[in-house]
């Protein structure tokens, strides 16, 4: 048993550090994460350019990595900068799912970072159960359109295209399909997330589309992009928790009150310390997921949801007690750690939250 | 031992719902209801309404014009007041320099600052917290000189909440560095009007502007403004904390937290059925609702107890009050599922006519969530609170 990274998982790491050091202040983030667009074009080029994205996939479709534990040291690194570039959704899954239905040319300029394509599932009625779209296609003169509404597509706003779930009249399973950003009878409502970003809401009405893969037959395409997908948030939250972790840690180590430093007295101390278990803990979920990603499903799926519902309990606590721990300082905008903990919780909130997962963990 | 409300406490609490549905506007209470921040007019028109009824100063003895009404009185107001979705009775003058001035404050100090409080001619805010002088808030460092017949006040003052719509601030200042830490403090009121006052706004984490740092530089004050006996500062600011014990635990907040949670249960859908049907969710909020029925019985048990002296309650409800009322927030965020992460709070404002992403009473939500994370901090955080139980408990 070895636990140590491959020597190229320890440069891609080194790689991703080196770029949030040197590139990528928190300032910079923040004013992005404002725009309709949510984040900075211009950093997600040079991440493509470094080839961070090519990370993503494995080398038979362009990129150079692709497996659990290439996504989860990407995103530990990118979750310690609070990095938002819409990695996980507009290229990760929605990248996948074009590669396993033949789309490789548009997989390509993924990886160069040329495209980017959203990923619409949610709709309001189903919420985290992206297995049931109302979305419904129809085949009118051989060409498909879809009607209905997709919520909370994160980082929508520009992209060149989506890919959406719906039924079919013909059909009991999902379908997915592509829809171009340009294409009539697609309209949006964009918004800004709590954590610094942005969503859409979109209405189709008769929007044009092509099928991807076979009608009704999407269902283990778009689970195994899920649980790609939802890896990568569990490893983004877990270098949140790490860098949260230093600062709670240098806090306490710092801050006088009482004629010494807080870290000095035993609420204190024992407090930390549960934080600092539970966050290993997390660290050991995202590390059984990540070696599971290409299991059989069963057993992936299993891995997934240990991981996200141990990231949704211990990621909620950890922003709240360092908040806690941090005392005033922790609620204002000018230190960084309100905005680590936003993220982290919101982490929660995407690909089904903690009691989602355990439900399906206790199903399975 | 009778647990029911009485005949007369009952036709208060009807007396109450009614001046509330008689009186609040529908769409402040909207907003108070989506924790949307109140505005400084609206806050001051509800102020105004509740003296022309001469409910403002419920929490005051008859002898200084209170109401004169029973802690279960004041209780049933509270409770009714959050239901309806009124704004909160801004404390800092009312509930907190009142009762200091009614103990320890000169009768001019009384005739002349009381009114002020209840005719809207004084916005008071709080000067106590300092940037290194947090939980150990009798380290405060700023400096009080005596100089002629005035103080001269030199230091920074933080965390002073809706400070941007004062005129007036109350604080605890050093008046002697050479003793005790505790024994060198003393209460004074200060114009925020006067020479050498600079306030700042300080951004919180959920993007809103509610507190700020006072920084003084050779602030004049007229000594006849110094409450009661110099250096006496930390026994007046202490006997406010011991003597809260109406309104801390929130309550009325926290039932109206749930009961909108419950609403919002049946609407939000997960897998097409209503989240009040999903398990898990039941279970949460089943464990809160038990929690809250039982504070609801601790602080009507400790309001019967008031009279035989102050013990460690109002710290214990002020622990179990605030991380409550965190706790709803909490799980209101999760019953949003993916809508919690939408943050349009435009809904709200006047015109709007656009689309809503949550329902429109949870636009504001997540960031409620993350800005009540203060209530566990603030006021001496809930760690000073326990070793202010244990230190009572134990006497060691």
């Amino acid at each position: 048993m070895d636990f140590q990274p491959t020597e190229e998982r320890r440069m891609l790491a080194d790689m991703v550090a080196k770029f949030v050091q040197n590139d990528y202040p928190m300032k910079v983030r923040l004013d992005a994460g404002a725009t309709d667009l949510g984040y900075s074009p211009s950093a997600y080029m040079q991440m493509a350019e470094l080839g961070l994205i090519g990370a993503m996939f494995d080398e038979d479709i362009g990129g150079f990595g692709g497996a659990g534990f290439d996504i989860a040291t990407l995103f530990t690194e990118l979750g310690k900068g609070l990095v938002n570039e819409p990695l996980s959704d507009t290229a990760l899954a929605s990248g996948f799912i074009l590669a396993k239905t033949g789309h490789l040319g548009l997989v390509e300029q993924i990886i160069s970072g040329k495209k980017r394509v959203a990923l619409a599932l949610i709709e309001n009625g189903a919420d985290y159960d992206w297995t049931m779209p109302e979305t419904l296609a129809e085949l009118l003169d051989g060409a498909w359109q879809l009607t209905g509404s997709k919520t909370s597509v994160k980082f929508f706003y520009g992209v060149d295209a989506v890919i959406v779930s719906a039924r079919t009249s013909t059909s009991d399973g999902i379908s997915l399909f592509l829809i171009n950003a340009s294409a009539t009878g697609m309209t949006q409502h964009q918004f800004q997330t709590v954590d610094g970003g942005s969503a859409c809401d979109i209405e189709l009405n008769c929007a044009s589309a092509i099928l991807l893969g076979l009608e009704g037959c999407s269902y283990e395409t778009l689970d195994a992009a899920a649980a790609r997908s939802t890896l990568a948030i569990c490893a983004e939250a877990l270098g949140i928790m790490d860098s949260i972790k230093s600062m709670t840690i240098d806090y306490l180590r710092t801050r006088q009150q009482f004629g010494t430093v807080l870290g000095k007295f035993q609420a204190l101390q024992h407090r930390t310390a549960q934080m600092l278990l539970e966050i290993e803990q997390a660290k050991s979920a995202v590390t059984n997921a990540a070696k599971d990603l290409d299991a059989p499903t069963d057993e992936r799926n299993r891995a997934i949801s240990a991981a996200k519902y141990s990231i949704g309990r211990i990621g909620c606590y950890v922003a709240e007690e360092a908040i806690q721990l941090h005392g005033g300082i922790g609620m204002t905008w000018e230190y960084d750690l309100g905005h680590f903990a936003k993220r982290l919780v919101m982490i929660d909130h995407e690909w089904g939250d903690q009691d989602h997962h355990l439900m399906r963990y206790a199903q399975s | 031992m009778d647990l029911n409300f009485t005949a007369k406490d009952l036709a208060f609490r009807k007396e109450v719902i009614d001046f509330l549905e008689e009186e609040l506007p529908k769409d402040v209470a909207t907003l108070v209801k989506a924790d949307i921040a109140v505005s400084k007019e609206d806050t001051e028109f509800w102020h105004m309404t509740l003296h022309k009824r001469g409910w403002l100063t419920y929490s005051w003895p008859a002898a200084f014009g209170g109401a004169d009404w029973d802690p279960v009185q004041q209780f049933i107001f509270e409770k009714e007041c959050a239901a309806a979705g009124a704004p909160r009775i801004l404390p800092f003058g009312l509930k907190m320099l009142a009762p200091v001035l009614m103990a320890f404050g000169s009768k001019e100090q009384q005739d002349h600052w009381l009114p002020r409080m209840c005719d809207g001619s004084d916005w008071w805010c709080q000067g106590y917290s300092e940037p290194g002088s947090g939980s150990d808030l009798a380290s405060l460092k700023t400096t009080a000189v005596k100089d002629g017949d005035d103080y001269v006040i030199n230091g920074q003052k933080t965390w002073t909440t809706l400070g941007q719509h004062a005129n007036m601030i109350f604080c605890l200042v050093r008046t002697d560095a050479t003793c005790k830490p505790q024994a060198g403090i003393s209460f004074i009121l200060v114009d925020l009007a006067t020479q050498g006052i600079d306030m700042r706004s300080i951004r919180t984490l959920d993007g809103g502007h509610e507190v700020n740092e006072v920084f003084f530089t050779d602030v004049r004050v007229p000594s006849s403004n110094l409450v009661g006996e110099e250096n006496m500062g930390w026994t007046y600011a202490k006997y406010l904390l011991a003597h809260e014990r109406n309104g801390i635990a929130n309550v009325g907040i926290s039932n109206q937290k749930l009961s909108r949670l419950k609403r919002l249960s049946l609407t939000q859908k997960r897998s097409g059925k209503p989240l009040a049907e999903d398990p898990l969710f039941a279970v949460r909020l089943a464990r809160l609702e038990i929690e809250l029925r039982n504070l609801e019985t601790t602080n009507l048990r400790v309001l019967d107890g008031f009279a035989k002296g102050a013990g460690p309650e109002s710290s214990m409800l002020k622990i179990i009050g605030s991380e409550l009322e965190q706790n709803f927030d909490d799980l209101t965020r999760r019953a949003l599922g993916r809508h919690a992460q939408a943050h349009t709070p435009e809904v709200f404002e006047p015109g709007y006519n656009g689309p809503q992403v949550a329902p429109k009473n949870m636009a504001n939500q997540s960031a409620a969530y993350f800005n009540k994370r203060k209530v566990s901090i603030y006021g001496g955080s809930n760690e000073i609170q326990k070793n202010i139980i244990t230190k009572m408990i134990l006497e060691l």
